[in-house]
């Protein structure tokens, strides 16, 4: 099959990460579905990728806490999936959030609890053409810190749901990939003092998410990010406890 | 959300921690600027000098390039206004498309482009970046957006273009594309022995689409104004022989250098730059009167060596670009390569160009129809006197500077230069309300 028989569907297609993956995706001739709330304002995301790469490209609006419309939506999509990227994700700011019941309910609904049932349900229909799911978790999720246990605990909850699901489809056609971004310069990071050697920008970052799903990866992250987290996550508690990090 | 970045133009000097912002169209109302010191757009930063920073607030426009609409009939391009040369190349050489007008490098904006007016090889045929924009939309200091165009906020086009980002935002760009059969282009060097003969040359072939010429500032006595004039035309099909013949639009992709660090201050000298300019002009000399190479080789040699600006060191320097009216140009380059070669300072690259008529009814562009000299000091107390010396010449045979270069000019340096434009930009900057709110170091150094 080329890429133009394999439609990509991005949810969260307005994300710095979402958009840099569109672009890896359409240069490689896959049409593109578009999926946001606001989905009116994706106008020109969907200009810009149809003209610059001569490809398909369509916007549809979607809401991923409205769990009801789960199978609408898809069943209203132009064309099933063969790819879905989804970098959805809500930060929230931990300091206000921890404690408070409505933020919490938020932060795991959007990070995990709504994505997951998306994906399980698109998971099975996917199944049998076979395809590739590609979903952005999160360095935070590898260990709980106090800047951001929050979100993080979130991320480790969507992380360990998404080792499931690969597992359960290990003998089929359908490819899970988690992607684990360390600092990635978009929206959700604008304004934080984040630490050149270890920030990349998303259109290379998307660029080397998009191989790596290409070579059938399971789990994906950068080099200096993955050596970091195996020092992180190989402290002791009672020594990582201690530090700032 | 801000964020405290040090920035500084192309020259790297100077250069200021600035607070910075996205250009962001649905949040620019939210903004406020601190009283009295205002804030201004920024595009890649290829200008050398201030004009593109403010330490209160600098916008952040490169990432706003979203391709709106082309019509492959016409050419015509809408986008947003960060929208670089480099993807316009990019995506539109392959279909037979080109910028009608592209300065010596890709990475700049379309807005960047739109507010220094900036001018490329084919001046003397088709003007600068402005005369191929169709219209622009102005966010202004009431917070209003508007389409500027020939027909509609006529004064505000014009004096945006050229305005040194000071009128407004520009936030979407619609500009003509040229078309062209392939991505070559066939170039002509000619050898000038001396300034005369250069000039003579520009003359000869005034219907030469590309044209400008490498001058060795340093040469003395009657090799004074030696150059290598280059002309180019976009090749045709049939100038082109087996595979380029087949994909005319594929060009050879370019391995970039990076200049891995700051130059050591003593390696530039008058003894290096003087061996480098006679070697330069020995070697390309000694090549064939006619080549055919591709466009990203005959526009933007420059740009293959990443962050070559670091070739003059740490302490920076400075770019010095003016240009004088035809009736004086003679006269003026032979004054100003006199005190230039006497100094024992000057540049790698000189670069001298015949610019065609000028555009009077834009206050502040910088092209005169006459001749234009471009080059670069390292920075050092006597590249600045000589560049005060050298503003004295300017303004005496009637001369201009060109601000998206400049770092040091003063206030009477700017008001000779454009006598007629300063106080008509400044009476339209008082009617619409943005003198308070839309600043940069170069306009508060300036009074513009
Ligand atoms: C190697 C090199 C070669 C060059 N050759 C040429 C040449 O041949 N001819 C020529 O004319 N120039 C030349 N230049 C200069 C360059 O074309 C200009 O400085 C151009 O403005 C740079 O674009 P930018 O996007 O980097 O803008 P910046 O440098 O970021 O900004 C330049 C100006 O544009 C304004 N601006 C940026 N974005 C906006 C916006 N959204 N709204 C309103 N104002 C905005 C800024 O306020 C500032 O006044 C050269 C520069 C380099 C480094
Ligand atoms: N940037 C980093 O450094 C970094 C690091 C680690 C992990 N990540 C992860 O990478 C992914 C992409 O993030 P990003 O950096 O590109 O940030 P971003 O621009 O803030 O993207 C987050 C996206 O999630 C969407 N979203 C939130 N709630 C939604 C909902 N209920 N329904 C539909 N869409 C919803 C947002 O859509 P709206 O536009 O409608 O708000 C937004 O486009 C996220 O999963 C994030 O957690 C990023």
């Amino acid at each position: 099959m080329t890429p133009a028989d394999r439609p990509a569907l991005i949810l969260g297609a307005r994300s710095g990460i979402a958009r840099g993956i569109a672009a890896a995706l359409a240069k490689r001739g896959h049409p593109l579905m578009l999926a946001a709330r606001r989905a009116g304002e994706l106008d020109s995301d969907v200009s810009d990728l149809s003209i610059r790469y001569n490809c398909a490209v369509t916007a549809h609006e979607f809401d991923v806490l409205d769990l009801d419309g789960h199978a609408g939506f898809l069943d209203g999509l132009p064309a099933t999936p063969s790819i879905i990227i989804c970098a959805i994700g809500v930060l929230g700011d931990q300091n206000r959030d921890a404690g408070d019941a409505q933020a919490t309910k938020l932060i795991v609904d959007s990070n995990y609890l709504a994505p997951c049932l998306f994906l399980e349900q698109a998971a099975t229909r996917m199944a049998e053409p076979g395809g590739s799911i590609v979903a952005i978790g999160s360095v935070a999720g590898d260990r709980g810190r106090a800047k951001n246990y929050v979100y993080g605990s979130a991320k480790a909850g969507f992380a360990t749901y998404m080792s499931g699901l690969r597992q359960k489809y290990a003998d089929s056609d359908l490819h899970v990939m988690t992607v684990k971004p360390g600092f990635v310069r978009t929206a959700m990071t604008e304004g934080m003092d984040l630490p050149g050697p270890l920030t990349s920008d998303a259109e290379p970052f998307a660029e080397r998410v998009v191989s790596a799903m290409e070579k059938g990866r399971q789990v994906y992250s950068d080099l200096r990010w993955r050596a970091l987290m195996a020092v992180i996550t190989h402290l002791p508690e009672r020594i990582f406890m201690k530090t700032k990090f | 959300m801000s964020t405290l970045q040090p920035l500084s133009g192309w020259a790297r000097w100077p250069r200021r921690t600035c607070n910075t912002a996205p250009l962001d169209p649905g949040r620019l109302a939210d903004l406020s600027p601190q009283a009295g010191q205002g804030m201004i757009a920024r595009g890649h930063g290829r200008s050398y000098g201030d004009i593109a920073m403010n330490p209160d607030l600098t916008l952040m426009g490169a990432l706003r390039n979203r391709i709106l609409s082309f019509d492959a009939a016409s050419g015509e391009l809408v986008a947003e206004a960060g929208l670089s040369i480099a993807e316009i190349l990019q995506v539109f050489v392959p279909r037979g498309w080109f910028p009608a007008v592209t300065p010596g490098t890709k990475f700049v904006t379309m807005a960047g482009l739109i507010a220094v007016d900036a001018h490329g090889k084919n001046h003397h045929k088709v003007g600068s970046f402005g005369d191929h924009v169709l219209w622009f939309d102005l966010y202004c200091a009431d917070g209003q957006t508007r389409r500027c165009s020939r027909e509609q906020n006529i004064d505000l086009f014009n004096a945006t273009i050229g305005g040194n980002g000071l009128t407004g935002h520009i936030l979407t760009v619609c500009t003509q594309l040229l078309q062209i059969h392939s991505g070559w282009i066939t170039q002509k060097t000619l050898q000038a022995s001396d300034l005369d003969q250069a000039i003579e040359i520009f003359e000869a072939h005034h219907d030469a689409t590309y044209s400008v010429a490498w001058i060795d500032c340093l040469a003395k006595g009657a090799a004074r104004g030696r150059s290598l004039v280059f002309l180019g035309e976009h090749a045709t099909p049939d100038a082109l022989e087996g595979a380029k013949a087949e994909r005319p639009f594929d060009i050879p992709a370019r391995r970039n250098l990076r200049m891995p660090m700051d130059a050591p201050s003593w390696a530039l000298n008058s003894y290096t730059l003087r061996a480098f300019n006679r070697l330069y002009y020995r070697v390309n000399s000694g090549k064939p009167e006619t080549q055919l190479v591709d466009y990203d080789t005959y526009f933007y040699p420059l740009d293959a060596i990443l962050e070559w600006n670091r070739m003059y060191g740490k302490g920076g320097f400075a770019q010095y670009q003016c240009a004088f009216p035809l009736s004086s140009s003679r006269e003026a380059l032979l004054k100003l390569l006199g005190a230039i070669s006497d100094a024992g300072l000057g540049s790698f690259l000189a670069v001298l160009k015949r610019f065609g008529p000028g555009s009077p009814e834009r206050p502040l562009s910088f092209p005169m129809e006459g001749y234009t000299l471009a080059l670069d000091f390292q920075l050092s107390p006597e590249a600045l006197t000589l560049m005060t010396e050298m503003d004295e010449i300017t303004c005496q045979h009637g001369g201009r500077l060109y601000m998206a270069k400049d770092s040091r000019m003063s206030q009477a340096t700017l008001e000779a230069g454009y006598a007629d434009g300063v106080p008509i930009f400044r009476s339209l900057r008082d009617a619409t309300g943005s003198r308070p709110l839309f600043q940069s170091l170069l306009s508060q150094r300036l009074n513009l």
